[in-house]
C-alpha cells in the first residue's frame, strides 16, 4: 500500500472524465488577445466563460498600474503581512475598499479563496454555528471546517428551511453566523438577502455575504447585492475577490465591526502566507477607481447580459433562474453538454462546462459569463453558435 | 438497545421512498455505494431525519458516516 492508494477511486473517476470529456480538460489559452478573445488550439475564440465581468484584466490603466508597481516594489513581497509583507499599497487598498463599501475596516488577503478560509476559520470557531446556503462555494465550506464550528446547511435560497433551522439552533444560545453569496457562481442567481436579513435580525444571528461575483456587478455603485437590496448596514461581514470584476488576484473582508482587526493575529491563512504581489494590489486599486468613476461599464455588462439571456431563452434552452452575468445553460445529459461545448469551441466560442458532482442538481451546465467588453456582434455570435447547435 | 433499534427503524423508513422499490436496506448498507445517494438526496433525507427527531444535524459529523448504522449512531448522539 502506498501513500497515493487512497486516491484510487478519484483516479478512476478522473480517467473516466478524461476519456469522455478530455477535450475540456485540455484547454489551454495559447494567447490572450483581449478581455473577450483568446487563441485556443491555434483558433481565435470569443471568451464567454470567464469571470471578467467588467473586462478590466486587460484595461490599459490597470496594466500600467501593475507594471509601475512591479518596477517600483518588485515582483513579489516575499513575506507575510505579519512580517515584511505589508507595503503601503496593501494599506491604501484596504482604505480604498473600506471607503468604497462604507465599512470601517478591511483586511486584504492573497486570494479570494484565502479570504474566506482566513475569515471563516477564525470567526466561526468551536462552539459557534455556521449556517450556510447549500450552494455556497467550496472556500466557505473549507473555512468553516477549518475553524471547527458546527456547520449546518439550509436549502438554497429556501427561507422556510433557513427559519426552521434558526428556530431550532437558537436554543443553543450561541453565536450563529449565516453565510450567503451575492450571486451564486453556478446558477447565477441572487441570494434572497432582504428576507435573510429579516431572519438574521429576528434570531440575533450574524450575516456574512460573499460578494465575489456581485462586486462591480450589482448595486448603483457596484458595491454588490447588499447595496442593491438596500441592506448594507445590516450585513456584518463582506468578503470578496479581486479575480473577477477587478481583473487581478486577491481577496478581502470588510466590516463595520472594528474587532475585525483581531483576525490579523488570529487567522492562520492570513499570517502564514505571502501577501499579495505589488502588481495585484496596484491593479486592484486602479480597477476599484474605474468601477467608481465608470458606471457605464455596468450598464454595458447588463445590456450584454440581457441580450444573451433573451436570445438563449428564445431558443427554449433551460437557463438559470434569472438573467445575471452568469448564464448557465443546463443539460440533463452531460454528453449532450459535451457535444454542444465542443461544437461551440469549433465555432469559435469558449464557455465553461460544469459537470456533476460540481453542479448543484446533478445536471451538466454550459456556464456562460458576460463581460462589459463583449461587443454586440460577439453577443450575437454566441447566440448564433448556440442556435446552430441546439436547434430542433 | 431498544432505542437504537427504534432510531434505525425510523431512518430505514425515511430512506425507503428515496431508493428503488426492491432495494434491501440493512444496518450495513453503504449509503453512497449501495443506495447511490447524491448530495441533493442526502439533504432531503437529513431534513426529514431532523424533522422526525426534532434535531439539527451538523454536516461535520457526516464525514464519519458510511453505513445506515453509522448514521443511526450519529443521530442517537444528537437526540
Amino acid at each position: 500500500m502506498n501513500i497515493f492508494d487512497k486516491f484510487d477511486k478519484l483516479v478512476q473517476a478522473g480517467q473516466k472524465l478524461e476519456q469522455e470529456f478530455g477535450a475540456f480538460f485540455q484547454v489551454v489559452m495559447d494567447e490572450i488577445l483581449s478581455s473577450t478573445e483568446a487563441v485556443i488550439n491555434g483558433k481565435k475564440v470569443i471568451l464567454a466563460g470567464t469571470n471578467n465581468y467588467l473586462g478590466l484584466s486587460m484595461d490599459p490603466e490597470c496594466i500600467e498600474a501593475a507594471c509601475q508597481a512591479t518596477r517600483q516594489n518588485g515582483t513579489g513581497t516575499t513575506g507575510s503581512r505579519m512580517a515584511n509583507g505589508t507595503f503601503s499599497g496593501h494599506v491604501q487598498l484596504e482604505k480604498a475598499l473600506s471607503n468604497f463599501l462604507g465599512c470601517s475596516n478591511t483586511i486584504v488577503f492573497t486570494t479570494g479563496y484565502g479570504a474566506n478560509l482566513a475569515v471563516l476559520s477564525s470567526l466561526a470557531g468551536p462552539g459557534d454555528i455556521a449556517l450556510l446556503d447549500a450552494d455556497c462555494h467550496a472556500s466557505i465550506y473549507d473555512g468553516c471546517r477549518m475553524g471547527g464550528a458546527e456547520m449546518f446547511r439550509f436549502k438554497h435560497n429556501n427561507m422556510e428551511d433557513l427559519e426552521k433551522r434558526l428556530s431550532r439552533l437558537q436554543k443553543r444560545k450561541t453565536n450563529i453566523l449565516i453565510i450567503i453569496e451575492g450571486l451564486y457562481s453556478m446558477l447565477g442567481d441572487r441570494a434572497c438577502i432582504r428576507e435573510i436579513v429579516e431572519l438574521k435580525e429576528k434570531y440575533g444571528a450574524y450575516l456574512l455575504v460573499d460578494e465575489a461575483h456581485s462586486l462591480g456587478v450589482l448595486g448603483e455603485n457596484g458595491r454588490g447585492l447588499a447595496e442593491e437590496a438596500g441592506v448594507s448596514d445590516k450585513v456584518d461581514f463582506i468578503t470578496g475577490t479581486f479575480s473577477k470584476s477587478l481583473g487581478a488576484t486577491g481577496g478581502f473582508c470588510s466590516s463595520n465591526h472594528q474587532q475585525l482587526e483581531i483576525l490579523r493575529y488570529a487567522s492562520r491563512p492570513y499570517i502564514f502566507t505571502a501577501s499579495p504581489s505589488p502588481s495585484n494590489i496596484a491593479s486592484a486599486r486602479k480597477a476599484l477607481e474605474i468601477i467608481t468613476k465608470r458606471p457605464d461599464l455596468r450598464t454595458r455588462l447588463w445590456q450584454n447580459t440581457n441580450a444573451l439571456y433573451d436570445r438563449l431563452s428564445s431558443l427554449k434552452l433551460n437557463l438559470g433562474p434569472e438573467p445575471t452575468p452568469i448564464i448557465p445553460v443546463r443539460f440533463t445529459d452531460p454528453h449532450e453538454a459535451l457535444r454542444v461545448w465542443k461544437g461551440l469551441l469549433a465555432k469559435g466560442v469558449y464557455v465553461n462546462m460544469v459537470l456533476p458532482p460540481a453542479t448543484p442538481d446533478g445536471s451538466a451546465f454550459l456556464r456562460c459569463s458576460m463581460s462589459a467588453s463583449h461587443t454586440p456582434e460577439q453577443v450575437s455570435a454566441i447566440g448564433d453558435a448556440f442556435e446552430a447547435l441546439t436547434a430542433g | 438497545m431498544g432505542e437504537e433499534r427504534e432510531v434505525l427503524g425510523k431512518i430505514i423508513q425515511i430512506l425507503k421512498p428515496m431508493v428503488p422499490e426492491d432495494t434491501e436496506i440493512t444496518p450495513e448498507t453503504d449509503l453512497a455505494t449501495d443506495l447511490s445517494i447524491d448530495s441533493l438526496k442526502s439533504m432531503e433525507i437529513l431534513a426529514q431525519i431532523e424533522d422526525t427527531f426534532d434535531i439539527s444535524i451538523p454536516i461535520n459529523v457526516l464525514a464519519e458516516v458510511r453505513t445506515v448504522e453509522d448514521l443511526a449512531t450519529q443521530i442517537k448522539k444528537l437526540i
